[in-house]
C-alpha cells in the first residue's frame, strides 16, 4: 500500500516543479521572446495597422478625427506636390543603385596588398561613419554658387558658376550625388569583404583558360559575390527610400517642392509648418509603404529560399 | 586572388598604383578636408573671400573653443550620448535573447516571428510616425529622451534580432545538446553556454547601433523639440541658425558633431566591419 502511495504524493508535492520541467524546452523560448516581441509589437507592429486606419480620417492631431474614407487618396491622385514626390522616389531608387557597381569598382581598386592599404580602405570607408546631416553640410557647401568648391574647379575649366541645390532640374540629382558618397562606401566594404572569400582556386583555373579582365570578373568574380550583391541591393534600396536627413538639411524640399521624395513631403503635411494633416501624411505614408512592401516580399522570399536549403 | 596582385604586374604599373592610390583618397574625401580646413581658419578669411587659400592664420583653438564653451554643443553631445548608451545596451540585452529563443528552439511559428522582426526592420520611418509620435505624447514621453530611447530599443530590437539569430544558429549545436543531457537548466544554457560565445556578435551590434542611433535625425526631429533633450544630429541645424554664414564655426561644430562615431569606428574597426558584412560571405 505504501509503496503504490509514495510515487504519487512525490508527484503532487512536486507538481508545478515539475509541470515546468517538463514543458522546459517548448516555455523557454517564449520567455526569452516575450520583451523582445512585446515591445516591437508595441512600437513597431500597431503603429502600421494604426497609420493604415488612421489614413481614412481628417484629423488635425488635436480634435476629434472625422472619417472621411478613401477620400484622402483621392486627393493624392490629383495633388501634383504628390506626383513630384513620387518621381523623385523613382530617381532615388535606380540612381541610388550606382552605389552597387561604384562600390565594386573601388574595392577592387583597393584588393591589393601593398603598405598602408589598410589604413587607405578605412579612410575610404569613412563617409559612411559620418552622419546625414553632417553631410548634407558639407555638400551643400560643396554646391555653393558663390564659394563652393564645385564652383571654384568649375571656373578653373572655364564653366559658369551652377546652383546645383538651387535649380529645380538638378537639385534632386545634386542631392543623389550627396547620398551616393556615403552609400558607395557600404558597398565597397561588403565587396572588399566579398573578394576576401573569393576562391583562389576557380581564379587560377579560369586564368589557364585564358580568362582575364572583364571576363574574368563578369563570369568568374561577379557570380561568387553574389551574398555580398544581395545585401548591397537590400541596404540600397532601403537606403533610397528612407531618404528623408539629407534632403531636409540640403534643401528643406525647395526650390518650389522640387526636391521633396513622399518620405520628405508626409513629414510636411503632418508635422511642419504647413498644417497639421495627419490622416493626409498617413495616407501618403501608406503608399510609401506599398512600395517598400514589394521589396520587403522580394527580401524575405529570398531568406525563406535559403533558409529551406538549410 | 582578383585582380591581379599589383606586386605580378611591372615596375611601372606598381609605380603608378603606389602614387595613385593617394591621389584617389584625396579626391574622394575632397569635401570633408574642405570643411576641416574652413574650421581653422579665421572669421576675416570669409569676409574677404579668402575661401579656398591658405589660411591667413590658425584658429583652430579659438572656434573649437567657441564651440565648446560659448554654444550648447555640450549640452546637444551629453544627450547624444543619454539617448544612444541606453538604446545599445536595451537592443543589446532584448535581442540577445529574442535571437537565443529563434535560434536554438524549434518550434511553428519560429520563421513567423523571425521575419516579423526582419520585416518590421526594414519599413519605412514614416508609417511609424503619426503613432509613435502620439503613443509618446500620450505617455508624457514627448520631449524628453526616455521617449527616443524607448522608441529606439524596439526599432533596433528588429536588426538585433535578424543578427543574433543568424550568429546563433552558426554556433555549434552539440554544445547544447551536450549540456541538456547534463541536465542544465535552459536559462543556465542561455547564461553560461551560448552568452560567452555571443562575445563577438554583441560587441559588432554595439558599435553599429552606436553609430546609427548617434546619427540618427529623423526620429530626433519628430520626437524631441528643445536643448533640453534634442541630440547633437538635430542640435547642429540650431547651431547653425545661431552662427548663419560663421562658416569656421559650422565647420567646427559639424566636425565635433560626427567625431564620436568615427572614433568609435576607428577604434573598433574589426568589430564594426564584421558586424556590416555578416551575410556577405557563404
Amino acid at each position: 500500500m505504501t509503496q503504490a502511495a509514495l510515487p504519487d504524493t512525490h508527484a503532487a508535492s512536486g507538481g508545478g516543479r515539475s509541470w515546468y520541467r517538463r514543458n522546459e524546452i517548448a516555455i523557454t523560448p517564449w520567455l526569452f521572446l516575450a520583451p523582445g516581441v512585446l515591445f516591437f509589437c508595441f512600437y513597431v507592429i500597431f503603429p502600421i495597422f494604426q497609420s493604415f486606419n488612421l489614413s481614412l480620417y481628417a484629423w488635425d492631431g488635436l480634435g476629434e478625427a472625422e472619417y472621411v474614407g478613401l477620400r484622402n487618396y483621392g486627393e493624392l491622385v490629383n495633388d501634383r506636390a504628390f506626383e513630384v514626390s513620387l518621381w523623385n522616389n523613382l530617381k532615388w531608387l535606380l540612381l541610388y543603385l550606382l552605389a552597387i557597381p561604384a562600390g565594386l569598382f573601388i574595392a577592387l581598386f583597393l584588393n591589393q596588398t601593398v603598405t598602408s592599404i589598410r589604413l587607405y580602405k578605412s579612410l575610404f570607408f569613412f563617409p559612411f561613419v559620418i552622419s546625414q546631416v553632417v553631410v548634407g553640410l558639407v555638400f551643400t557647401w560643396f554646391y555653393d554658387p558663390t564659394f563652393g568648391l564645385l564652383n571654384t574647379i568649375l571656373g578653373w575649366v572655364g564653366l559658369g558658376p551652377i546652383n546645383v541645390l538651387g535649380d529645380p532640374t538638378l537639385v534632386t540629382y545634386g542631392i543623389i550625388a550627396a547620398g551616393l558618397w556615403p552609400q558607395t562606401a557600404y558597398c565597397m566594404i561588403l565587396y572588399l569583404t566579398g573578394l576576401n572569400a573569393v576562391d583562389p582556386e576557380q581564379v587560377e583555373a579560369a586564368r589557364l583558360d585564358g580568362a582575364k579582365g572583364w571576363r574574368m570578373l563578369w563570369y568568374v568574380i561577379v557570380p561568387q559575390l553574389k551574398p555580398a550583391t544581395f545585401i548591397a541591393f537590400v541596404v540600397t534600396i532601403i537606403g533610397a527610400l528612407r531618404s528623408f536627413d539629407l534632403i531636409s538639411i540640403m534643401t528643406n524640399g525647395g526650390p518650389f517642392g522640387t526636391s521633396r521624395v513622399l518620405s520628405f513631403y508626409m513629414f510636411e503635411k503632418a508635422l511642419s509648418e504647413y498644417g497639421f494633416r495627419m490622416g493626409y501624411g498617413a495616407a501618403i505614408a501608406v503608399v510609401l509603404f506599398l512600395i517598400m512592401l514589394v521589396f520587403i516580399a522580394y527580401f524575405l522570399w529570398s531568406m525563406w529560399r535559403e533558409e529551406k536549403v538549410r | 586572388m582578383f585582380p591581379t596582385p599589383i606586386q605580378k604586374r611591372s615596375q611601372a604599373a606598381q609605380l603608378t598604383y603606389q602614387s595613385f592610390l593617394p591621389i584617389a583618397l584625396i579626391l574622394w574625401l575632397l569635401p570633408l578636408i574642405a570643411v576641416a580646413v574652413f574650421s581653422i581658419k579665421p572669421d576675416s578669411d570669409f569676409t574677404t573671400g579668402n575661401y579656398w587659400g591658405w589660411p591667413s592664420s590658425f584658429e583652430g583653438f579659438a572656434n573649437y573653443g567657441k564651440v565648446f564653451f560659448e554654444s550648447d554643443m555640450p549640452r546637444y553631445m551629453l544627450n547624444s550620448v543619454f539617448i544612444t548608451v541606453p538604446t545599445v545596451i536595451g537592443a543589446v540585452a532584448l535581442s540577445c535573447m529574442a535571437g537565443f529563443a529563434l535560434g536554438i528552439y524549434k518550434f511553428k511559428s519560429n520563421i513567423w516571428i523571425f521575419f516579423m522582426f526582419v520585416a518590421g526592420n526594414f519599413v519605412p520611418f514614416q508609417i511609424l510616425m503619426i503613432p509613435v509620435r502620439d503613443l509618446t505624447l500620450d505617455m508624457g514621453l514627448y520631449n524628453t529622451i526616455p521617449g527616443l530611447v524607448l522608441f529606439h530599443i524596439a526599432f533596433q530590437t528588429g536588426f538585433c534580432t535578424l543578427f543574433m539569430r543568424n550568429f546563433i544558429r552558426q554556433l555549434p549545436f552539440e554544445l547544447i545538446e551536450a549540456a541538456r543531457v547534463e541536465g542544465v537548466a535552459e536559462w543556465r544554457i542561455f547564461w553560461f553556454v551560448v552568452l560567452p560565445l555571443m562575445k563577438p556578435a554583441i560587441a559588432a551590434l554595439a558599435v553599429l547601433i552606436f553609430t546609427f542611433i548617434w546619427n540618427d535625425y529623423f526620429w530626433a526631429v519628430v520626437l524631441t523639440q528643445g536643448v533640453e533633450s534634442q541630440p547633437v544630429t538635430a542640435g547642429i541645424t540650431s547651431f547653425n541658425a545661431q552662427y548663419r554664414a560663421a562658416y569656421h564655426l559650422m565647420s567646427a561644430g559639424s566636425i565635433v558633431a560626427a567625431l564620436p562615431p568615427v572614433i568609435m569606428f576607428f577604434a573598433m574597426q574589426k568589430h564594426f566591419i564584421a558586424g556590416l558584412t555578416l551575410g556577405a560571405v557563404k
